[in-house]
C-alpha cells in the first residue's frame, strides 16, 4: 500500500498551461500518473497535449472527478490556488512553487485548519509525492525509485530525497511512497503527519526521514517516534556545520537564536530511538541493515 | 533581508508610529548639519545589520555641536561584532521614563505569530529571558484573525505595563503588528519602546528584518537589498542570482539544490577540511548556471580546491557532464576540481567527462570519496586541513 496517493488517484495541475507546469505535468503522465485535467481561466476548452483545460478546479472536479491538485502557479498566485483548490473540494494540495512569502504560508495553513480541516496540503516549495509505480505527482524522477516496499520516505530536501531513492534502488530496495514536505518555514504537511501515515501503512515497514537545520520539526518529530512509532526510523539532518543567522538556500534553513541546529535535531532523534546517519550515504547504509533484518 | 535601524524607523513612520525625527549621515560633517537642523541634544548611533551597538560604543549622547563631530568621527570607521560602521543615524535625543520591549516573528512551531512583550526594555531580551522569564508575556496570533484591540490590551497587562501610558502601548502594538503584517518582515523588534516624561509612546530603536520571498509586492524592497552586508563573495553570487552563503575555509562548493549542498559543506568538515562556501545551483545544473558559479568560486583568494557534486534527477548526466566541460572552457580555473555525478544516466555523464580528465580536473564516484579528495588536495595547495 502507499500513503495519500496510489494508482486510482485523478490530479488536476494549476498551471498546466505553463512551462514548468506543462514539462512537469506531461512527465507525470508518462509515469503513468493520472493527469487528467489543468486549469487556465483563460484557456479553458483547450488542451495541453491532450489533457483538458477548465477555466476553475471546480469544474476540473465534475468533470473529470480529480480529487488531488498540484500547482505550479507563480509564488504570488499561490494563496488563492490552494484556496481554490479545497474549495473545489480537493483532499490534497501539492504545491511545487518555490517563494512563496512566510507571512502567505502562515495565513493558508490556519486558514486550512479553520474552513478546510480536510484538505491536506503538501509544500509549498517541494519535490512533491510519488508512490513508486503507481503515482508520481511533482519533479521526482519517477525512474530512479523502486516500487513496493518496505520503506517509506520523507523529506525536507529535493535531492538529497532523490539521493536516498537512488541508493535504495541500488540495492532493490523498493519504496511504498515517498514525500517531500517542503524547504518552507510553515509546510502544510508535516514530519509528523507523515511518520503517523506511515506508521498506519501495512506495508510500509521503515521509514527514512531527511531533515534539515532550521525550526523544530524534526524535534516534533523525535516526539512522535519516541511515543507512537514501532516502526524503524533512518534519519539524516543537513547543516551540521551551517553558520547562525544564513538562510541556507531553503527559506526554512536558518538557524536562529542558537535554535534549529542539526546538532540538536540529531540529539533528539536518537534520544527517540531513530538511528542517525553521519551523512546520506551513511543513513543509506543503515536502512539496508534494518531493511535486511525485517 | 535586514534592515537599519533608521531604514526600520522610517518603515514605522510610513504606518503612523511614533518615532523620533532624525537623519542619516556618512560623515562627521554630514552629523554637524543634521544635527544643526534637527537641533541639539541628539544621539550619534551607528547604523549596522548587527546588535550590541551601545555596549561597543556605537551609540552616544552630543550635548553640542563638537560632541556630534567627535562621536562622529569615533563611530565611524568602528568595528562591532566584524561589522565596519560606514553609516549613521543622527537623532533628536528622547526623555525617557519608561523603557519596555516588544517584538513579532513567526512561530514556527505553532504556525502562529508569535508577539513578544515585557515592561523590562532596553536591556538584551536574553538575559531578561534567563533571569525571569515571568517578565515576558508572550502572544499567540492567529494570522486570518490578526491581533484585536481587547487581545492586546490583556497581553499589555500581561507584561505587567500598568499606568496611563498602557492603553497608548497597546494602540501602538496593534499599529506594529499590522506594519509586520504589510511589511511582510521575519521580525520586527523594538527595544526600548518608550514612555517618555510626558507620556508620549515612541519606537526607540527598531530591529527589522523581511521577507525577501515578497519583494514582488513591495517596491521599497530593492533598496534595501541595495544595502545589505555582504562580502564581496556574496556581492558576485547575489548579482549572478546564486544561493551562495561564504564560509572562511579552502574547500570551494558547488552541488545542486540547498539539501545537497547543505550536506556536501558538512562532508567536507566530516573528513577533516574546510569549506570555503554553500552554493546551491539548483535543479537544472546547465553550463551557464555552472560556469557563473564557477567564477564565483574561482574569485576566492581562500580557495584552493572545488568539489563539484551533483546528483541528477530528472536533469540527465550526459547534460549535466556538457554543462560542466562547457563551464571549465569558459572559466579560466586557478584550482582543482573533483566531480561527483550520480543519479539519472550518470554513467553515461561519466563517460563524457573521462576525456577531459587528468591535470586539474578529475572524477570520484561517491561524495566521500570526492570530499576526501578535495580536502587533500586543498591541504597540498597549502590550505589549511584541520585534524
Amino acid at each position: 500500500m502507499s500513503i495519500f496517493v496510489d494508482e486510482n488517484t485523478r490530479v488536476v495541475y494549476q498551471g498546466l498551461t505553463g512551462s514548468q507546469g506543462r514539462y512537469y505535468g506531461l512527465l507525470n503522465r508518462d509515469y503513468g500518473t493520472q493527469v487528467v485535467a489543468g486549469t487556465n481561466p483563460r484557456k479553458a476548452g483547450t488542451d495541453v497535449d491532450g489533457v483538458p483545460i477548465f477555466a476553475t478546479v471546480a469544474d476540473a472536479a465534475a468533470a473529470t472527478g480529480a480529487t488531488v491538485s498540484c500547482v505550479f502557479i507563480p509564488a504570488p498566485g499561490v494563496p488563492g490556488a490552494v484556496l481554490e483548490a479545497a474549495e473545489a473540494g480537493m483532499e490534497l494540495v501539492v504545491v511545487i512553487t518555490e517563494g512563496v512569502p512566510a507571512h502567505d504560508e502562515a495565513f493558508l495553513f490556519n486558514k486550512l485548519q479553520r474552513d478546510h480541516p480536510d484538505v491536506r496540503l503538501l509544500g509549498p516549495n517541494c519535490p512533491g509525492i510519488i508512490s513508486p509505480g503507481k503515482c508520481n505527482i511533482g519533479i521526482t524522477a519517477g525512474h530512479i525509485a523502486e516500487a513496493g516496499g518496505p520503506v517509506g520516505i520523507v523529506s525536507r530536501s529535493g535531492t538529497l530525497t532523490y539521493q536516498a531513492l537512488y541508493e535504495l534502488k541500488q540495492q532493490q530496495i523498493g519504496v511504498t511512497t515517498c514525500m517531500g514536505i517542503g524547504g518552507d518555514p510553515v509546510p502544510g504537511t508535516t514530519f509528523v503527519d507523515c511518520l503517523a501515515a506511515f506508521e498506519a501503512d501495512p506495508e510500509t515497514r521503515a521509514v527514512m526521514m531527511i531533515g534539515e537545520i532550521g525550526g523544530s520539526a524534526e524535534e516534533e518529530a523525535a516526539d512522535f517516534i519516541a511515543e507512537h512509532m514501532t516502526k524503524p526510523v533512518v534519519a539524516y539532518v543537513a547543516g551540521v556545520t551551517a553558520p547562525p543567522g544564513k538562510k541556507m538556500g531553503h527559506a526554512g534553513a536558518i538557524v536562529s537564536g542558537g535554535k534549529g541546529t542539526a546538532a540538536a535535531k540529531m540529539e533528539a532523534l536518537t534520544s527517540a530511538g531513530a538511528r542517525v546517519g553521519q551523512n546520506p550515504t551513511e543513513a543509506g547504509e543503515l536502512m539496508v541493515e534494518i531493511v535486511a533484518s525485517l | 533581508m535586514d534592515l537599519f535601524e533608521h531604514q526600520g524607523k522610517e518603515l514605522f513612520a510610513r504606518y503612523g508610529l511614533p518615532v523620533p525625527t532624525g537623519e542619516v549621515a556618512f560623515s562627521p560633517d554630514d552629523a554637524v548639519a543634521a544635527a544643526s537642523r534637527l537641533g541639539l541634544p541628539v544621539v550619534v548611533k551607528a547604523q549596522v545589520h548587527t546588535g550590541g551597538r551601545g555596549k561597543a560604543g556605537g551609540v552616544k549622547l552630543a550635548a553640542d555641536l563638537d560632541a556630534v563631530r567627535s562621536h562622529a568621527a569615533g563611530i565611524l570607521g568602528l568595528d562591532i561584532s566584524g561589522h565596519i560602521v560606514h553609516r549613521l543615524w543622527i537623532e533628536q535625543a528622547s526623555d525617557i521614563a519608561e523603557e519596555y520591549y516588544a517584538s513579532f516573528t513567526l512561530d514556527r512551531s505553532a504556525r502562529k505569530h508569535l508577539g513578544m512583550l515585557s515592561a523590562e526594555g532596553g536591556v538584551d531580551i536574553e538575559t531578561v529571558a534567563a533571569r525571569d522569564p515571568d517578565a515576558i508575556a508572550r502572544i499567540h496570533i492567529d494570522p486570518v484573525d490578526g491581533l484585536s484591540q481587547p487581545a492586546c490590551r490583556q497581553w499589555v497587562q500581561a507584561a505587567r505595563i500598568t499606568g496611563s501610558a498602557a492603553d497608548a502601548v497597546a494602540d501602538v502594538l496593534v499599529t506594529l503588528y499590522g506594519a509586520y503584517v504589510d511589511a511582510d518582515a521575519d521580525l520586527v523588534e523594538v527595544n526600548p519602546l518608550i514612555v517618555t516624561s510626558g507620556g508620549d509612546v515612541v519606537l526607540l530603536d527598531s530591529k527589522v528584518t523581511l521577507d525577501a520571498n515578497s519583494a514582488f509586492r513591495h517596491d521599497d524592497y530593492a533598496q534595501y537589498d541595495a544595502t545589505q552586508t555582504r562580502d564581496e563573495r556574496e556581492q558576485a553570487a547575489h548579482a549572478k542570482r546564486l544561493q551562495y552563503v561564504g564560509l572562511d575555509g579552502s574547500v570551494g562548493v558547488i552541488a545542486n539544490g540547498a539539501g545537497l549542498a547543505m550536506s556536501t559543506v558538512d562532508v567536507v568538515n566530516q573528513v577533516g577540511g574546510s569549506p570555503a562556501n554553500f552554493l546551491d545551483i539548483g535543479g537544472g545544473a546547465n553550463a551557464e548556471v555552472m560556469a557563473g558559479a564557477l567564477e564565483v568560486i574561482n574569485n576566492d583568494p581562500a580557495v584552493r580546491a572545488i568539489l563539484i557534486n551533483i546528483f541528477g534527477g530528472i536533469t540527465r548526466g550526459e547534460e549535466i557532464a556538457n554543462g560542466i566541460i562547457e563551464a571549465t572552457r569558459r572559466v579560466d580555473i586557478d584550482s582543482p576540481i573533483v566531480i561527483r555525478l550520480d543519479g539519472t544516466n550518470a554513467a553515461e555523464g561519466r563517460e563524457l567527462l573521462e576525456p577531459h580528465l587528468g591535470g586539474a580536473l578529475m572524477m570520484e564516484p561517491t561524495m566521500l570519496d570526492a570530499a576526501r579528495r578535495a580536502v587533500e588536495l586543498a591541504g597540498a595547495a597549502g590550505g589549511q586541513v584541520q585534524p
